[in-house]
């Protein structure tokens, strides 16, 4: 499963990866983080539509996004990739 | 089941919160410079040369060797940079109120000269850090503090299209246009960034980027109509593209 994980205390709420995230799964949270920012989250069960595109990464100006995409069976990390020292198993 | 990180910080950017306000482009730009020097490997051989603005703390963002120049002097003192190091990489970070106005005189002739150097503008048509004044770039009918009822063309003239007047110039390798409103732009934005650091890598000239950019709060603005009045208004009077291209030859005379 393709995930995001947001560091919530660099968020700025300004919603910019709510307009283009393909699936539109993001949204603001109603939770406030330390700098006194509304931040986002990918409302509750609905992370499994993400496709780990990273869209909403690239237009993040705080680079609060970090992105996880699902690695099919078969299809393994070719050497090279950026993503090839982390590639783990889920529990 | 196995994962990889499609997407994370790139390592030169700085782990630490911008000053910058919600929605502002330059994270973006930060982003995209730090994910190139990466890319292309430069970043232990770059020397960069911030400008005055809201990007004055680039030094406190982008891990690299960083000259601060006065305002508008960053192709100047770039210039200097370069030709005692020329083995080093060096591009300068500048806004619009720097580069297109008290700049002007540094960024024309440096471009004239050809000087083996890179240039990132990002064009927001705004004086951003001082409080939201008229900038040369501000669009006919844009308000400002210094203009209240909109900027008049009778009186303060058009906007300067700074990509197309450097593309003019003789000593010009790469000059091109892009914008960070969307994910496409975004793609092409990189391409340009990569292309106008090759030229310098490769020894060809003076490499030039545009990136039109938001401003929401001096806009006065939320993020997302912010982001919306780059296609709607500046793209239409400032279009995109490469404006010369010396690997193409493109522009070339």
């Amino acid at each position: 499963m393709s995930r995001v994980v947001f560091l919530k205390e660099r968020c700025k709420g300004c919603l910019l990866c709510t307009q283009v995230c393909p699936k539109g799964i993001i949204a603001l949270s109603g939770e406030m983080n330390q700098q006194g920012y509304k931040i986002v989250e990918v409302a509750p069960g609905k992370m499994e539509q993400c496709t780990g595109c990273a869209s909403c990464a690239m237009i993040c100006p705080d680079t609060v996004i970090t992105v996880y995409k699902t690695v099919k069976p078969g299809q393994p990390v070719k050497p090279g990739e950026p993503g090839e020292e982390v590639a783990r198993v889920n529990g | 089941m196995t994962e990889k990180i499609a997407f994370e910080r790139p390592k030169p950017l700085a782990d630490r919160a911008t000053h910058y306000c919600p929605g502002c482009s330059h994270g973006i730009v930060h982003r995209l410079v730090a994910e190139t020097l990466q890319d292309m490997d430069l970043v232990e051989n770059t020397i960069a040369v911030s400008a005055i603005g809201c990007s004055v703390f680039l030094y406190n963002y982008i891990m690299v060797d960083t000259v601060e120049a006065p305002h508008g002097r960053a192709p100047a003192v770039a210039t200097g940079v370069k030709r005692a190091r020329p083995d080093r990489f060096v591009f300068t970070y500048q806004g619009d109120g720097d580069l297109a106005s008290i700049g002007m005189a540094e960024i024309m002739h440096c471009a004239n000269r050809g000087e083996r150097v890179s240039v990132v503008f990002v064009n927001n048509t705004i004086y951003g850090m001082t409080g939201g004044q008229m900038a040369p770039t501000t669009l006919v009918g844009q308000k400002t503090t210094t203009c209240p009822s909109g900027r008049c063309r009778d009186s303060e003239g058009m906007p300067i299209r700074m990509a197309e007047i450097i593309a003019s110039l003789g000593g010009t390798a790469y000059a091109s246009r892009v914008a960070v409103d969307t994910i496409k732009h975004l793609n092409q934005a990189k391409k340009a960034l990569r292309k106008a650091f090759e030229v310098q890598v490769n020894g060809l000239g003076f490499g030039f980027v545009e990136f039109l950019a938001t401003c929401p709060t001096n806009w006065k603005m939320s993020s997302i109509d912010a982001n919306k009045r780059i296609a709607e208004e500046m793209i239409p009077y400032f279009p995109l593209g490469d404006f010369k291209d010396v690997t193409t030859g493109k522009g070339v005379c």
